[in-house]
Parts: C-alpha cells; sequence; structure tokens
C-alpha cells in the first residue's frame, strides 16, 4: 500500500512535468526565429543547394539555412497545407503553379537554372543501353521518376517525343531512389537529370539524349509570403540569382540563364 | 476477495491518470477527424472505383496475409526457441529480431535490395542460377512486408511463452506425450490469444507498409503498388483521391480489427 501510495505520487510529479515540458515546448515553436531560413527545394537540388547552403551562411553568419529536400509535388503539397517555409525551389513549373495561383508567393517565380534530362545505367552499362529505343525492351529493368514528379513528367516527354513506349518495372516517388536503384544495379536504365549523372559518386554513367528530343526542365524560385522568415527568404533568392550563386550552380551542371 | 475487486475494479481512478489517457486518445483521434473533414464524401464511390484502386487492394490483400502466414509458420518456432532454449548467443538473435523494427522502412528496404537484389550478396548466385529477380515483382512485396512485420509476432508469442507455466508442459510430457503434441494440445491452447493478437499486429504493420516496399519492390500500378503506395502516388496529382484511398485504408483495417477482437480477442 506505502508502495503503490509512493508511486502514484510520482506519477503526479511526473505528469506535471510532462504537461509543463509540452507547454514551454509549443511556446517555443511559435517564436519567430529571424536567424533560420526554411527552403524547400525538388531532390535534384540537394547536392547544389547543400553548397548554397554553406557558402550563404559563411557569408552570413548566425544565420542558419534549413534544407527540406523532396519530390517537388509532395513540397508544393506541404506549403498548400500550411508547412512554414520561406523559400520553394520547384523542378519545374507546373508544379511551381498552384503555389503563384493560390497566392502563397507575391509575383512571379524567378527561374533560376535549368537542366537537361540523361540516360543513366550503372557503373559499366552491364546491360549494353545505347539509347532511348533500349526503353522499349522488356527483357531490361526500366525505371522511371513516376509521371507525378517533374522527372517523370519530362521523361515521359522524352519518351513520346523520341517515339519509344517504355517497358517500365518501377516508378520511383523521387529521382534520388531512382538513382539508388541504378546504383545499386537492380535497375538497367533509367532517366535522370544530366546534374544527377554529374553528381553521383562513380556508381552510374550517362548516356546523352539527342537535343530533338530532350527537355529542358527550368527551375523556378520563390519567396513564400507566409513564411516565417521572408526577409531571409528573399536574401536568400537574391543570394542564388547572384553572380557567386549562379557560378555555384553551374558548377553542379545546371545551365543558368 | 471482494476487497480486492473494489480495488481493482471499482475505485476511482487518479486524476492524472484520466488525464493522460485522455490526451492520447485526442492524438489518436485528431488524424481520424482530419482525413474525415477531408473526405470527399459525394464523390468517394467515383474516385474509389478505378482499376489502379482495385488492383492495389487486392495487391495489399495477398501481400499482408502471406506476411502473416509466413511470420507464423517461421516466427512461432522462433518465438518458441527464444523463449525455452538457452543457448549462446540468444541475446543476439532477440537483438536481430528487433532490427527491422528500429531500422527506417526505407533503410530496411535498402539492404534488402543489397542483399536479395539482382545484384546483392544473396541475389546475385540466386539470379544466375535460375534467372529470378526479386525485386520489381509480387515477391518483392511480400519478402519487403514480411520483414518489416513479423517481429511483431515474435515479441507477442515470445512474451506469452515466457508467460506460461512450464509445470503444464512438464506434466503431459511426464505423462508421454511427444514434444509436437505438448506444444499442440498444451502450449498452443494457452498462448492461443496471444498468437491472435500477434497475428493481427503482423497484419495491420503489413496493410500499412511503405518505406520497404517501395525501395526493395519499386511502385508499378498492377504489379507491385499497394494501398499505401498508392495513396502516396495520389497524394502528389489529386488529393480527393488520396483521402478516399486513406479512408479506405481505415475502414478495412477497423473493420478487420473489430472483427477479430470480439471474435478471438475478447479478454477472459
Amino acid at each position: 500500500m506505502a508502495v503503490s501510495r509512493l508511486r502514484y505520487g510520482q506519477l503526479r510529479v511526473v505528469s506535471a512535468v510532462a504537461v509543463i515540458g509540452f507547454l514551454l515546448a509549443s511556446c517555443g515553436g511559435s517564436s519567430d526565429a529571424s536567424d533560420e531560413i526554411r527552403i524547400s527545394a525538388a531532390s535534384s537540388l540537394s547536392h547544389a543547394f547543400a553548397a548554397l547552403e554553406s557558402a550563404f551562411e559563411a557569408l552570413n553568419p548566425g544565420v542558419d539555412v534549413v534544407l527540406n529536400l523532396g519530390a517537388s509535388s509532395l513540397l508544393r503539397e506541404q506549403i498548400l497545407e500550411g508547412a512554414p517555409v520561406d523559400v520553394y525551389a520547384s523542378a519545374s513549373a507546373d508544379t511551381m503553379a498552384p503555389i503563384i495561383d493560390g497566392g502563397f508567393s507575391d509575383g512571379s517565380p524567378i527561374m533560376f537554372a535549368h537542366g537537361s534530362l540523361a540516360i543513366a545505367v550503372p557503373a559499366g552499362n552491364p546491360a549494353r543501353v545505347a539509347g532511348l529505343d533500349d526503353f522499349g525492351n522488356e527483357e531490361l529493368l526500366i525505371g522511371l521518376c513516376d509521371v507525378v514528379v517533374p522527372c517523370g513528367a519530362y521523361a515521359h516527354q522524352v519518351m513520346s517525343r523520341a517515339g519509344v513506349e517504355p517497358a517500365i518495372d518501377t516508378n520511383e516517388p523521387n529521382v534520388r531512389s531512382l538513382l539508388t536503384k541504378i546504383e545499386a544495379g537492380e535497375l538497367d536504365a533509367g532517366i535522370v537529370y544530366m546534374t544527377d549523372v554529374r553528381s553521383a559518386s562513380g556508381g552510374v554513367e550517362g548516356i546523352e539524349i539527342p537535343d530533338a528530343v530532350n527537355v529542358a526542365a527550368d527551375y523556378p524560385i520563390a519567396v513564400i509570403v507566409e513564411g516565417p522568415n521572408t526577409v531571409g527568404g528573399r536574401a536568400f533568392v537574391d543570394f542564388v540569382m547572384s553572380g557567386v550563386g549562379q557560378e555555384i550552380l553551374a558548377g553542379f551542371g545546371f545551365v543558368t540563364p | 476477495m471482494s476487497r480486492e475487486k473494489a480495488r481493482h475494479g471499482q475505485s476511482r481512478p487518479p486524476i492524472a491518470f484520466v488525464v493522460l489517457a485522455a490526451i492520447a486518445v485526442v492524438f489518436f483521434l485528431l488524424p481520424l477527424i482530419g482525413l474525415l473533414a477531408r473526405t470527399p464524401w459525394s464523390d468517394l464511390v467515383s474516385l474509389l472505383a478505378s482499376e489502379v484502386v482495385a488492383d492495389a487492394l487486392v495487391l495489399s490483400a495477398i501481400a499482408s496475409f502471406a506476411a502473416v502466414t509466413i511470420s507464423t509458420v517461421v516466427g512461432v518456432p522462433l518465438a518458441w526457441v527464444l523463449a525455452r532454449v538457452d543457448f549462446r548467443g540468444r541475446a543476439l538473435v532477440r537483438g536481430l529480431v528487433l532490427f527491422p523494427l528500429v531500422l527506417p522502412p526505407v533503410v530496411g528496404g535498402a539492404a534488402l535490395l543489397f542483399a536479395l537484389g539482382r545484384r546483392g550478396v544473396v541475389g546475385e548466385p540466386l539470379y544466375e542460377a535460375t534467372g529470378l529477380v526479386l525485386p520489381f515483382s509480387i515477391w518483392g512485396v511480400v519478402i519487403a512486408v514480411t520483414f518489416v512485420s513479423m517481429p511483431f509476432l515474435i515479441l507477442t508469442v515470445e512474451g506469452a511463452l515466457r508467460n506460461v507455466d512450464v509445470r503444464f508442459e512438464g506434466a503431459a510430457a511426464s505423462l508421454g506425450a511427444g514434444g509436437w503434441t505438448v506444444f499442440r494440445r498444451v502450449t498452443l491452447p494457452m498462448i492461443g490469444p496471444s498468437l491472435a493478437a500477434g497475428m493481427v499486429l503482423t497484419w495491420a504493420r503489413a496493410i500499412g507498409e511503405f518505406g520497404a516496399t517501395v525501395t526493395f519492390a519499386g511502385n508499378l500500378a498492377g504489379e507491385t503498388q499497394t494501398l499505401p503506395l498508392a495513396v502516396f502516388v495520389a497524394l502528389e496529382t489529386n488529393r480527393d483521391t488520396a483521402t478516399a484511398l486513406s479512408l479506405l485504408m481505415v475502414a478495412i483495417s477497423l473493420a478487420v480489427l473489430v472483427l477479430l477482437r470480439d471474435r478471438w480477442l475478447r479478454p477472459r
């Protein structure tokens, strides 16, 4: 009996501490951190934006750039649902459109980079893929991004321009997961961004897609007006458009405007 | 006896307990309310009446029941060994069983790919000998889903076996029953409710599996796209379809869990 009474007392203390902690945490969450800039960027921008982040932070001591990387469409849904985001950098004008139409950003988005697509095959090209025609081969394991994400939409455009009906074995949720499967040699070929082929560390080889059927992927960037730090967001976008920012992007294989 | 009952059954629960329990209920209720509030009720039927949804439903049903079957066939013996046999490395094996629970499912899926994929440690010799490719097929889905869900069965059954009074088994054995007969006629009836609970947990985890499936088996409608994968793809294009699909999953899960609870999991 004495034991259970003691436990009950302890429980009350524990629950009181838990409630106070909960209240403190919820207060802390709403304070505006002007030194933090939250960037939602497309998966295909991962490496380039990591470099932009460190360069921007080096120029602006005390500022913390937080990157949220994922499929453009998923990031857009997060913003439309009210996620606290200051800047949205997407891999296509189509995914950006609902942000502009919905009034989540002021003015028009800025095209900050362009990219083209390439065929990616595992190192050594074990299936001897030569070009887009091989994507119709049922014998090969072919992966594309799902048509709902930009890299998939572009890939399907390329396929229809080339007049090839792809024998797809998997529609990957984003370009990173597609690259993982190609790098592991589990897929014989896929279509990714040229920049992905360049930044991949030896596990993948690229095969160029002829200009006549290739598409130019536009990368728009916009400041989200409902974000907690629009001033910081604007500063980051200005940096991306500056000479230094554009040079960094070019270094990762992007074509800059 | 009556004092005991009064103390356990009818005394007022501590206020702190009620408050914390209420927080827990709200925590589970809120997402459900969010889902119901967004559900496009008038278009529900037309949103769900598509070939893609039907394919995903069938695949999810097959994969989740296959996971429960495989988990039971190999998981119950493993739980028995862990509970009854004292051997070196038992702690290690038990840790291994926890592995899929701790690992983020996407990492688990990648690990499966590196082990069982066409270029994997085990997958490559398998492919060269038989031409069988496990990823991007229904086999891949079953493997991924089973990997993630089987620990629930093993942990539940092992816990139950530890609570069984081994003297009953000893008595049966002393009367001449063989090891298998003892297990079937004495042990199994005693752990029955826990086994059923473990199977339900395993099924529930399997039906909702996303990360390991998409990483190991890929995503192709009609081939490897389970309901959670269909929800994920729909979420990026048509939120109404995604909500309708999510509601369908909630409805199926609730129906199965309530049905099973009344049938087999009724507290004794």
